[in-house]
């Protein structure tokens, strides 16, 4: 590669980062100019500081309500990975089971969780139905991912397991599990995003009659007492808490896989 | 109908006697199949694609059943499984490399070993000697991902040897490889075979490939596949690029062609 190549290379780099910066930027300061202009109240439209003002004067609720979100999404994930996974194993090993039970993974998938939501709060205490939302958007891509991961395993391969004398454990263990090791690490990075989703949804659900304290149940709350530059900064927070899940994750999958698969090689130049 | 047996003293290692193999769909891709394999010797099976040699090799590793006739090991009762002492009876070789992408070259080689309960130290040394064979050792930590199509092959006839296997079954495992490599590959398979002691049987379509590698080469019919006529290759080991070139070799080659030729318009030998 000559130094020019690398130059220009390197230009396109910092393009793709600067880009997008320079595009928010100038957006933030078109609302916040049309916002002072046309003198817009703050309960129809607040201007970008205000909301930024907002998040730094009610950072100690705010956060708090973050922690509450993020420890149910997190929990939610978790058991969903958990389920998802151990599922699509247990149906791998037995047919019987795969049948009777996958239909109503289905059904449970297609059926709109905001839907369930209610349905659930009224059957479970509030902390609790919210976390089972966020398990049920969130396991299905897992174990959708995972049953196809562990059906992908290279024939040659399984052969010479078999060639080798290879019990059903070995076979988990040291053929099916790796081989589906990419497609799980996809199904995480969904479900990641999804469970956020539940857990988001769960508490709009239980709005201002729940006990709960979350993020999204703030911007409810917020909503009916009007305190729209307080809904903004809730929600700031919560792309944020979004963005944060997926690149985790995909750093994860990276760190993962980064010596083997297709995915995440880097392309020879 | 010619036998592919020839009178010998002692038993055979291998004696495969009127098999026949018809699939689910009605395609019979053996028929009357017998063949005699005697130990130390390197024989292959040479037809053209879909006659049936890669069936055999998959019956004589016991991953296929036979439909008719029988698979014996005359100098040790009939019994597929492996003896007590930890040695294999069998290595195969794919025409495929069929390694694991998400393990090292040394966990891959490891494979056979692993699945018989001997992993980490006790697993060390067999490695290391099957790397060191094949001229790996270098490239123990590397991924298969990370070698050429190659090296890759050798990984896997580094495997296939990790457990001294009595009879190292390969199924046309240097169709895929440039020429340079393959004859590279040939000679370094001919210098394991003579100093391992062990049997081969190999599958191929090249007349030219097994003339060079062969102690005897068995013709095959196509669809019904079984053995048309026998052809000894009596010049002496080692065998080396004098031979690719002298005017024996040349002579072996237009015999053993017109008899795939006969065999193929299904005349008599």
């Amino acid at each position: 590669m000559t130094p020019r190549d690398f130059s220009r290379e390197r230009r396109e780099r910092v393009l793709r980062i600067a880009l997008p910066i320079v595009v928010l930027l100038l957006m933030l300061a078109l609302w916040e100019v049309i916002v002072r202009i046309e003198n817009i109240p703050p309960y129809v439209l607040p201007g970008p500081s205000l909301i930024i003002r907002t998040l730094i004067d009610d950072w100690s609720l705010l956060w708090r309500s973050l922690l509450v979100t993020l420890t149910t999404t997190v929990e939610g994930f978790l058991l969903a990975a958990a389920g998802g996974v151990g599922l699509a194993v247990l149906f791998n090993q037995s047919r019987v089971l795969e049948y009777s039970l996958y239909p109503y993974a289905v059904i449970l998938q297609v059926t709109p969780i905001v839907a369930i939501a209610p349905l659930l709060l009224i059957y479970l205490p509030q902390p609790l139905a919210v976390l089972a939302c966020a398990w049920i958007v969130a396991f299905f891509p897992v174990l959708a991912n995972t049953t196809l991961g562990l059906h992908s395993v290279d024939r040659n391969l399984a052969e010479l397991f078999t060639l080798y004398g290879a019990s059903r454990r070995q076979i988990l263990w040291h053929l099916k599990l790796p081989s589906a090791l990419p497609y799980i690490l996809g199904g995480l990075r969904i479900a990641g995003g999804l469970s956020l989703i539940g857990a988001v949804v769960a508490e709009i659900a239980a709005g201002s009659a729940g006990a709960g304290s979350g993020l999204a149940y703030r911007i409810a709350e917020s909503g009916y007492r009007l305190n729209i530059p307080r809904m903004f900064a809730a929600l700031l927070l919560l792309s944020v808490a979004g963005i944060v899940i997926f690149y985790t994750l995909s750093l994860v999958n990276y760190l993962a896989l980064r010596r083997w698969h297709e995915s995440v090689l880097e392309r020879e130049a | 109908m010619p036998a592919a047996t020839t009178p010998h003293s002692a038993p055979p290692l291998l004696a495969l006697r009127g098999v026949g193999k018809t699939f689910p769909n009605g395609t019979v891709a053996l028929s009357g199949f017998d063949l005699d394999v005697r130990a130390g010797e390197f024989v292959s099976l040479v037809g053209p694609s879909g006659c049936g040699k890669s069936t055999a090799l998959r019956i004589i590793a016991g991953l296929s059943e036979p439909s008719e006739g029988t698979v014996e090991w005359p100098s040790q009762g009939t019994a597929m499984t492996t003896p007590s002492d930890g040695t294999s009876r069998i290595g195969f070789v794919f025409q495929e490399p069929t390694l694991m992408p998400w393990s090292s070259v040394a966990k891959n080689v490891a494979l056979p070993l692993t699945l018989k309960g001997r992993s980490g130290d006790k697993a060390a040394a067999p490695v290391a000697a099957a790397l060191e064979r094949v001229g790996l050792t270098k490239f123990a930590d590397a991924f298969p991902r990370e070698l050429s199509g190659g090296m890759r092959m050798r990984v896997s006839i580094a495997r296939a040897l990790v457990l001294e296997p009595q009879l190292l079954l390969m199924d046309e495992p240097f169709a895929a490889l440039d020429e340079i490599t393959r004859f590279k590959l040939n000679n370094d398979l001919l210098q394991l075979w003579q100093a391992s002691g062990t049997t081969v049987v190999f599958v191929t379509h090249s007349v030219f490939e097994s003339v060079y590698l062969s102690s005897r080469i068995l013709i095959m019919t196509p669809r019904p596949g079984r053995i048309f006529t026998e052809l000894a290759i009596d010049t002496p080991y080692p065998r080396d690029q004098y031979f690719r070139t002298s005017a024996e070799y040349g002579a072996f080659c237009r015999r053993a062609s017109e008899a795939l030729a006969q065999a193929m318009a299904g005349g008599d030998p």
